[in-house]
């Protein structure tokens, strides 16, 4: 075996996550009409990384960058797509799943950035069904097993062929000893309602089973032989073009490539800022205001496409939070700031409101929510400054509401330095977190009182007191006691326990009742996690270290 | 439907008082005749077939002659006498006591094995089912059914296994057997070649000297099993698995023989002038091997294999004659691969696959040196040769590497271009098609193929093997 994969900057070049169609190795993306269709075609000589064959349709972070991309083309290149059809242009197997000689390669926390990035790209899907009208049918044409099926489970409808051979599995369990860890477990029960018993038998069982029993657990809507396959993805289409929500037409919007620089000091982009201190262990992520008015109505948004403030941003950011995560391991605390003029993002946000039904808005807003969700899934301390330069303003004041703590500053003795939050209807539900409240009401435990005082300052300017009062922030130093406040939180805070930190944010950040999001994201990952530490699983005769050799896994047989 | 187990179906499984097995088999047996009259020969039900049938593991049992309609035939389960105190002898579990149960943690993976192997047996039944229509013989219609019926019972084999050890989930298997059908697009056979027709008797030959010879190697490795049923059946089976290797070598080297008394009789060996003369001329067989020898290949999967190695590590399948090496165990050991790369080390229990596939390359080797040598007594200078192991692989390391017969890498566009000079074309293929006319005359052959030297049990080679009625 090979050295364990590099996760850090260094000798290296960062991991990036740019792609763009003409580039792709592993995915097909083909439109007609309302239809486009993803075709799974993994390039066995291609992994991201060396020392494995991305055998079977197996996929690893390389090929689920694609996946995320296409999703991303889809949603903002092609407006009249209804409905995604995932498949494979493999003979006889859709997709085996992530590929176990990467998994056993990497290092912990390798895999647990690569397991949070798929399940987020498939909780997009999931999130445009939900709250933009985009369709997904997976049709299985073949074997599909482990993360494949969490793909497909991951769709609105899952077809699959029933030729007799091809079956459909989650082997984890009896093979690997880890878990499905890409929500596999949470979307059988929560999603698909398969009886606890069936899906207990289904996962433990490594050959899976065929299409009939299938369907008849519940674990597939549909199945069809190979002749009338090809029938019956035209019909599930049809049936689900006509459930879609999705109501654009016309030219889509370019999703340029973001302009980002890469140096020392960090990543740099137009809206989006990181400085990286290294020795403070610290990225400092200065989100701005817009610089110039932002069109107002459509023609002029459509016209700025991918450079709309709104969208740019959020595509900056999101971009951002994944260098961060795969790059920079030891930075373990983003302090989150905000700059610019407010007026221009009030003026953003009501434009927003008010052409909410366009389908380039809802895009634009559901690229924002799945960034910002991405933030709250983050293994890092977020800590907000409300600074004297700072703008905190409607969509801006998510990132304070999304921080672990915030330091707004008081300056009793210069009312015109004194910052000011504003909040608008963009934080009262338009951007949800994944366990569907707002990052207000989820700041206040959904409790009803406070919400209600908050939303009757909507369009206020707040200052420190009063966002005090409200508990918008945390604490409010003044500018005497400001830079030594601020310094001692953030070095008390870097130098706690990075595994405890993480569990401890993770608990706090999702408040009130659990959705299968957050199940996925705290249940699963949480015990998944536990499991991928232990010798049983990455131990020198675990079940991920000995597949493929062989022999057999030496178990600590004490359950704990 | 109540049988009469003891008479219809022979056995030394002690079958008459086993309920377990005769309740799987009630339901089954029945099905199972349904897909014989379906999907077994053609046009052969009423036919009196001279037909060994075994009913004992001994020197006398196993082949016992007679006179048979098929639908009547005795399909029997047989298992090869027990060997006392035998050992596991590869492996992990090394020198242990073999398994007469199988164990719960690998009893999914034995599933798959023998559900793989079932497969194959009556997928080449359904393959050959329209054969008898063109024989070129009685006595080699008789071949044919001696094959067909012989796959029927390897499938009984597989079928017992599942029915015996595996549960409600092994009677499913069994009944999935029968469901899936050679070359039906809704529900193929598993693996891909058996999903093509044999619709010639060369290739019929062919298929019974290569492929059958790569069951021949799945048996052997499966008879090394840790579990015991297991061995004991490949073993029985292997017995009945080396007359169609016969049927094979001896096809080939009677359409060869024919071949040369034609070459001899006009003078020449130009190819058009042997066709002219309604033999088969030696590159047409030459083609034909190579399609058939790289097809075969193929079915022993990947050279590294990640299956081979947990199939050989956990005592599920050893290496054919596994006695015969030194190491057993080969935790640490490795093997050096030819890729396209270039030379690869890589662990031993990982190239499993390719270590049979290299024993079965040198299994090949023989018949052609005896083809070879009636070439050569016959005063020409051609030969016949196997291609190279790189050659036209569409599974491992040289898929999509374009390369000659010989292993030479040559470029996409020529070997798409010469690849008709290489295995049968489509006027190959119509050629060898206008040859496959029926005779069935005692003791009469087709043009293009010798008599074979001797009869089938002694008797005489114009005997009526088999009775039309």
């Amino acid at each position: 075996m090979s050295a364990v994969l590099e996760d850090k900057a260094g000798a290296q070049p960062p991991t990036t996550y740019d792609t763009q169609p003409d580039r792709y190795v592993h995915w097909r993306l083909s439109i007609d009409g309302e239809t486009a269709t993803l075709s799974m075609d993994v390039n066995e000589d291609k992994g991201l990384k060396p020392g494995y064959k991305l055998k079977l349709n197996s996929y690893d972070l390389g090929v689920d960058i694609e996946l995320y991309d296409a999703l991303n083309r889809i949603r903002f290149e092609h407006p009249q797509v209804k409905c995604v059809v995932i498949t494979s242009a493999k003979e006889r197997m859709f997709c085996s799943g992530a590929n176990i000689y990467m998994l056993g390669l990497s290092s912990h926390a390798w895999k647990v950035n690569f397991c949070k990035f798929t399940n987020e790209t498939r909780n997009g899907i999931e999130d445009s069904s939900r709250h933009d009208g985009l369709k997904f049918l997976a049709a299985v044409n073949g074997t599909v097993a482990g993360g494949g099926y969490e793909l497909a489970l991951a769709c609105d409808e899952i077809l699959m062929i029933d030729d007799r051979s091809s079956t459909v599995s989650l082997p984890e369990v009896p093979l690997l000893g880890v878990l499905p860890g890409t929500g596999g477990l949470t979307r059988l029960t929560d999603k698909r309602k398969v009886r606890r018993d069936l899906a207990d038998v289904f996962c433990s069982t490594s050959e899976g089973v065929r299409a009939d029993r299938a369907k008849q657990w519940k674990l597939v809507d549909e199945v069809a032989k190979p002749q009338q396959f090809g029938d019956a993805i035209k019909a599930r289409v049809a049936a689900l073009v006509a459930q879609s929500g999705r109501a654009g037409s016309g030219k889509g919007i370019a999703l340029a490539p973001l302009s980002r620089m890469i140096d020392g000091a960090g990543y740099h982009y137009s809206h989006v800022d990181v400085g990286i201190d290294r020795n403070a262990r610290t990225a400092t992520i200065t989100v701005s205001a817009p610089e110039a008015a932002q069109p107002k109505d459509l023609p002029g948004i459509h016209a700025t496409g991918a450079q709309w403030w709104p969208l740019m941003m959020a595509r900056e950011l999101d971009d951002a939070i994944l260098m961060l995560r795969t790059n920079d391991l030891d930075i373990g605390m983003w302090i989150l700031q905000t700059r610019g003029t407010a007026d221009e993002v009030l003026s953003c946000d009501a434009t927003m409101k008010d052409l909410a039904d366009n389908w380039f808005v809802r895009e634009t807003l559901g690229m924002l929510r799945r960034a910002l969700a991405r933030l709250d899934v983050s293994s890092r301390t977020l800590f907000a400054i409300v600074d004297a330069q700072s703008c905190f303003a409607g969509t801006l004041a998510e990132f304070l509401l999304a921080a672990d703590r915030s330091f707004m500053l008081q300056t009793p003795d210069d009312e015109a330095q004194a910052p000011a939050i504003v909040l608008t209807d963009m934080n009262f539900g338009t951007l949800p977190m994944v366990n569907g409240v707002s990052r207000l009401a989820n700041r206040f435990c959904n409790e009803p009182q406070p919400v209600a005082d908050a939303r009757a300052q909507i369009g206020n300017k707040i200052g420190a007191d009063a966002a005090l009062a409200l508990g918008l922030v945390t604490f409010a130093p003044d500018d005497i006691d400001w830079s030594e406040e601020v310094r001692l939180a953030i070095e008390e805070r870097t130098s706690l326990s990075p595994d405890a930190l993480t569990g401890l944010e993770a608990n706090l950040r999702f408040t009130g009742p659990e959705t299968m999001e957050t199940r996925i994201f705290a249940r699963l990952s949480a015990w998944q996690n536990w499991i991928f530490n232990r010798p049983n699983a990455v131990g020198e005769k675990g079940a991920l270290k000995v597949f493929g050799t062989g022999s057999k896994p030496k178990f600590n047989w004490e359950r704990v | 439907m109540s049988i009469n187990y003891s008479e219809r179906i022979p056995n030394n499984v002690d079958l008459a008082n086993d309920r377990t097995l005769q309740r799987a088999l009630e339901h089954w047996q029945p099905r199972f005749l349904q897909w014989w009259k379906e999907m077994g020969p053609h046009d052969s039900a009423r036919a009196d077939v001279y037909l060994r049938t075994a009913v004992g593991v001994d020197a006398q049992g196993w082949a016992s002659y007679g006179a048979v309609k098929m639908p009547d035939y005795r399909w029997g389960i047989f298992l090869a006498d027990q060997i006392p105190d035998r050992t596991i002898g590869f492996g992990d579990h090394f020198g242990e006591p073999v398994w007469q149960h199988v164990p719960g943690e690998l009893r999914s993976q034995f599933r798959r094995i023998i559900v793989t192997q079932g497969d194959t047996e009556p997928a080449s039944v359904e393959q050959q089912q329209r054969l008898g229509l063109t024989c070129p013989s009685l006595y080699d219609l008789r071949n044919l059914f001696q094959v067909n019926v012989e796959e029927g019972r390897h499938l009984w084999a597989m079928v017992y296994l599942l029915h015996a050890h595996f549960g409600r989930d092994g009677r499913e298997e069994a009944e999935e057997l029968l469901a899936r059908h050679s070359g039906d697009v809704d529900k193929p056979r598993i693996l891909g070649t058996f999903n093509e027709p044999i619709s010639d008797w060369l290739s019929f030959f062919m298929f019974t000297y290569f492929t059958d010879r790569d069951g021949k190697f799945q048996l052997k490795s499966l008879a090394e099993s840790g579990f015991d049923p297991l061995a004991r059946t490949c073993h029985f089976m292997l017995t009945e698995e080396a007359h169609h290797m016969f049927v094979g070598e001896t096809g080939v080297g009677r359409v060869v023989k024919r071949t040369l008394e034609v070459m001899k009789e006009i003078g020449s060996d130009d190819p058009v002038a042997v066709r002219n003369r309604g033999a088969v001329d030696l590159p047409t067989i030459q083609r034909y091997m190579n399609f058939w020898f790289t097809s075969s290949l193929d079915l022993f999967g990947s050279e590294v294999s990640s299956n081979a190695a947990s199939s050989f590590a956990n005592g599920i399948k050893g290496r054919p004659d596994e006695t015969q090496y030194e190491d057993h165990v080969c935790s640490d050991a490795a093997y050096e691969l030819e890729t396209p790369q270039g030379r690869e080390s890589v662990s031993l229990r990982n190239a499993m696959n390719e270590v049979m596939r290299g024993s079965y390359i040198k299994d090949c080797e023989l018949g052609l040196k005896r083809w070879n040598m009636a070439i050569q007594r016959a005063g020409y200078d051609a030969r016949l040769s196997l291609p190279s192991a790189r050659f036209r692989r569409s599974i491992g390391a040289w898929v999509n590497v374009p390369t000659d017969p010989a292993g030479q890498p040559v470029s996409r566009d020529e070997y798409e271009r010469r690849m008709p000079e290489w295995i049968p074309g489509e006027s190959d293929r119509a050629f060898v098609h206008s040859l496959m006319q029926r005779v069935v005359e005692p003791g009469k052959m087709a043009g293009w193929i010798a008599p074979p030297d001797r009869g089938v049990n002694n008797l005489p080679v114009d005997y009526e093997y088999v009775k039309l009625n």
